[in-house]
């Protein structure tokens, strides 16, 4: 008779754990397709800040391709290449690398190069950095990422890609170098990962790899 | 027992969350640089707190005592995560800002503490008062010190409001100074610990003043209401 409060009581829990699983269930399930498109959507603004919509034709979506290179993408992660064409001729490449070297670690870009070399632009998608400090990356905070709008390899040469305190030209912020070192050197290195891939980049997928 | 409205004080005042029993001081600390954030999580912890409160008054009588907590706990984390889902559906903005403190909610020890100091004592009802309350509680001082943490920080008040109430609230940040350069010190983790311990401190001294003049003058309270009448 001992075991039987113990049993009811362990019962009793696992009732408990399948009518909260089954209503966390039902929620995501009810969210999923929202969420979802949420987060596409958010992506979409980003992307046609970077390369307005009128730049290009094609389903910037799923003309995508996945990347995989740790040394000037900074994540050992594959990361996606969103390709803007008009009329079937490239415009624009957006990569999604990663600047490893931020105050508080990972910092998510948004890189957007013309097909000539030239940025389009950049955009933070994700960080950590000290807020009030790092945080001008934002563009909610200052407009210094703009900066980099119609800058190249050339363009500033490269040892024009350093925060001004390294002796490049790129400002760093008050009390905050870190952050805008990383951010500069990543860009840099995806600037550099165009030049070297540039073909491969705007290469036609195969149906099947767009989606893999 | 507990009358209502003394439930209410409790909450708001007497023994509110942040300031007496300092409860949930991590998410507090961490969220309230503006006021914008101090409100989302200060609603999404007064929902939560509502929910679990009543969910756990409910079950009270089902619950052994010896499975009550894990029990508790599962309420918590599956409310705060339907949360988590719904903020993130509906509120997508917001929730990228506060988006990793929400499962945070559920290692705020002010609500289990009061799904077990309460909610599990006590009718629906009573339950739901004490959760809005604490709950309330707990907001306003999230907002008070988000407002002085922003205010003092970044010299804005109500920046970002679009996350919350959408596009036509962009126009309601306020400005204080022009090309303010912000005071660090009230930004990062520091500021939240002064201010909190400064938040803490006027409670305490408002209840000290109280007290003093309750104890000295008890006669006069009656003819000064009677004059205002």
């Amino acid at each position: 008779m001992l075991y039987r409060p113990v049993f009811i009581s362990a019962s009793f829990l696992l009732v408990f754990a399948v009518i909260g699983s089954g209503l966390v269930a039902f929620t995501f399930d009810s969210t999923e397709e929202r969420i979802a498109e949420n987060q596409r959507r958010a992506l979409l603004k980003s992307l046609n800040q970077l390369v307005p919509s009128d730049r290009y034709d094609n389903d910037i979506f799923s003309d995508t391709l996945l990347v995989h290179d740790p040394e000037l993408l900074g994540t050992d992660e594959t990361v996606s290449v969103y390709r803007a064409r008009k009329d079937g001729w490239p415009v624009a490449a957006v990569l999604a690398p990663v600047a490893p070297e931020g105050y508080n670690g990972n910092i998510r870009l948004l890189v957007a190069i013309n097909l000539d070399g030239t940025l389009a632009g950049v955009r933070v998608v994700q960080h950590r950095e000290t807020p009030g400090l790092g945080d001008g990356i934002e563009t909610d905070r200052s407009d210094w990422i703009l900066g980099f709008n119609g800058k190249s390899l050339s363009n500033p040469a490269k040892k024009g890609w350093r925060v001004k305190r390294d002796g490049g030209q790129f400002d760093q912020f008050t009390g905050a170098t870190i952050t805008p070192r990383a951010v500069v050197k990543a860009v840099h290195k995806a600037l550099l990962y165009f030049k070297l891939r540039r073909q491969r980049l705007f290469e036609r997928a195969p149906e099947a790899a767009t989606d893999s | 027992m507990n009358s209502l409205p003394n439930i209410i004080r409790d909450g708001l005042w007497t023994n509110n969350v942040g300031l007496v029993q300092v409860l949930g001081i991590c998410p507090l600390l961490a969220v309230t640089g503006t006021f914008v954030n101090g409100l989302g999580l200060g609603l999404a912890t007064l929902i939560t707190l509502v929910a679990s409160n009543v969910t756990i008054s409910m079950i009270r009588k089902l619950v052994r005592p010896e499975v009550r907590i894990p029990v508790f706990v599962l309420v918590i984390a599956s409310i705060v995560t339907i949360i988590e889902l719904s903020m993130s559906a509906w509120f997508y903005e917001l929730y990228k800002v506060l988006g990793i403190f929400i499962p945070l909610i559920v290692t705020n020890c002010s609500i289990i503490g009061r799904a077990e100091a309460f909610a599990s004592k006590n009718t629906v009802g009573r339950s739901f008062v004490d959760g809005f309350s604490m709950g309330l509680g707990f907001l306003l001082v999230l907002v008070t010190l988000g407002t002085m943490r922003e205010i003092i920080g970044h010299g804005t008040l109500f920046s970002q409001a679009h996350l919350m109430f959408g596009e036509a609230a962009r126009s309601m940040t306020i400005h204080f100074v022009d090309s303010y350069h912000g005071f660090l010190l009230a930004v990062l983790p520091p500021g939240a610990f002064i201010g909190l311990g400064l938040l803490i401190a006027m409670k305490n001294v408002i209840d000290k003043r109280k007290e003093v003049r309750t104890e000295v003058i008890p006669a006069p309270a009656t003819p000064t209401v009677q004059a205002a009448n």
